[in-house]
């Protein structure tokens, strides 16, 4: 059985990266994969007001998830925040977590904004992928990057970045994952659709196998923009 | 609270200079790219210096006004995105996104760029809505002219999807571009501070100018839409002034609708 857009089982869809898109931030980068843009920008660690949010034990970490009203392929996103884009908002901010310092920060807030000028499938992994070189340009410490990639039942077949198409055949299962690769950890997992545990194994490898090759991606694009300083200098 | 600062730039405008070397009718370098997210049915992204901004065209079909039963309609909106600038918040627009979504609005609804007459399918019943959203990617001022520039750009960038059984085939897009006329209307603004006149400000320059006034103007040079700022009066004189120099500026701009 081959893919509606004949990639292999574990290959993903072309990526692109860049950091330091937003001057304005203290760290951002675009992250291009497929059809789908995800930009992100970091502020902080800053203060944090109201006073009563803040926390004198760590910092604390807020994510937001937007998609631009002009972005789907269908009609346009009212502009704001919707119960889908909160969960994920909520659970990209679980999946970065563990790889910052926290406790370094008292009193004080990490700001991410994920934006999406332009979506097709995988948009929330491209965000997490996309705010996890955000968090290393701006400079945090990080104990370790983050990868996320969306793997999946298609046709009966473990596949690595499910495609718009491959999702909205019938009988998908849609799992979008995140990694720590360094330790083959993972942070994000969300599952939708009927699976085989064997089939769940096999899948879950083969993101795993996907995510260090896109932490390959990830480190480039964060020496990419040191060498273009280099060179400006 | 800007005072030392507004003093300094005035002392520097004394000399003919800003920060950033340009003169006071200069502006920033300025790129304009289409087709920039694929999704939408035209789309435009307008850099003037480390402003950063894009445009997007979304098409829907509603029911006209009933004032105007053979028209269609636009609907313009503006995200000031907290990703764009550590000042802005998360939340409903706030009254600047307001105001430069319907600055943007009145320039283009009031130059008669696109016919709205020819945007109705069926009178009394079905008109196409233009949507045009505005969201900001990084903010370093004049999201006014940046802002105009790139609608201007989105409209013309945007093809009409099919329409099947009342529906709209996002998917399927048709040859067919919006109806516009050749009056493209581009907007420059003039910024006041102290007895000076300059065109593109800065965030840190904005932040310091006694007033502004934003002048939408044709391609056959006539003023479609203004818009003052801030808080200190201007004369005839100066308006005279400002008006002048937006009409001499907007040629410039123009020059990247193709």
């Amino acid at each position: 059985m081959t893919r509606p857009d004949k990639r292999k089982i574990d290959e993903t869809r072309k990526i692109e990266a860049k950091a330091g898109i937003i001057p304005r931030a203290d760290g951002s980068a675009m992250f291009k994969i497929g059809n789908t843009i995800a930009y992100a920008a970091v502020y902080g660690p800053r203060n944090l007001y109201p006073k009563f949010l803040q926390n004198p034990q760590k910092g604390i970490l807020r994510c937001s998830y937007n998609m631009m009203p002009f972005s789907g392929s269908g009609d346009r996103v009212r502009p704001g925040s919707s119960r889908r884009s909160r969960e994920i908002s909520m659970v990209t901010e679980k999946a970065l977590m563990p790889v910052l310092n926290l406790e370094e920060y008292p009193n004080a807030v990490i700001d991410i904004f994920i934006e999406l000028p332009q979506t097709d499938a995988g948009t929330r992994c491209a965000g997490i992928c996309a705010a996890s070189i955000a968090l290393a340009d701006a400079g945090l410490v990080m104990k370790s990057m983050v990868s996320s990639i969306a793997v999946g039942l298609v046709n009966d077949e473990p596949v690595a970045d499910l495609s718009k198409e491959e999702e909205d055949i019938e009988g998908t299962v849609d799992i979008p994952i995140a990694v720590l690769p360094r330790t083959g950890e993972l942070t994000l997992l969300q599952l939708d659709g009927e699976i085989k545990k064997e089939d769940l194994q096999k899948a879950i490898e083969i993101g795993k196998k996907a995510c260090l090759k896109i932490n390959d991606i990830q480190k480039k694009t964060l020496k990419d923009k040191y060498k273009q300083v280099n060179k400006d200098v | 609270m800007y005072e030392n600062q507004k003093q300094h730039i005035i002392n520097f405008l004394n000399k003919g200079l800003r920060f950033d070397r340009r003169k006071l009718d200069e502006y920033r370098d300025i790129s304009l790219e289409t087709g920039v997210s694929k999704n939408a049915e035209g789309s435009a992204r307008v850099r003037i210096g480390e402003t950063d901004l894009i445009v997007g065209i979304k098409l829907e079909l509603g029911e006209p006004y009933p004032d105007s039963p053979d028209e269609g309609t636009i609907m313009v909106g503006a995200e000031l995105l907290p990703l764009s600038n550590p000042e802005f918040e998360s939340g409903p627009p706030r009254i600047e996104a307001i105001e430069l979504a319907r600055v943007v609005d009145r320039g283009i609804r009031e130059s008669k760029v696109l016919d709205f007459k020819k945007l109705c399918i069926k009178k009394g019943e079905k008109i196409w809505i233009v949507i045009i959203d505005i969201v900001t990617i990084n903010v370093d001022g004049n999201l006014f002219d940046a802002s105009a520039l790139a609608a201007m750009a989105a409209l013309k960038d945007a093809q009409l999807p099919k329409i099947k059984d009342n529906k709209i085939l996002y998917k399927e897009p048709t040859k067919d571009k919006l109806p516009l006329s050749a009056k493209e209307p581009v907007a420059v603004t003039v910024c006041k501070i102290g007895d000076y006149l300059i065109i593109d400000p800065t965030s840190e320059e904005e932040k310091v100018i006694d007033a502004r006034l934003t002048v939408a103007i044709t391609k056959e040079g006539k003023i479609c839409a203004m818009q003052k700022g801030g808080t200190t009066p201007l004369s005839a004189g100066d308006i005279d002034k400002m008006v002048e120099l937006a009409a001499k500026k907007c040629e410039e701009l123009r020059k990247y609708l193709k």
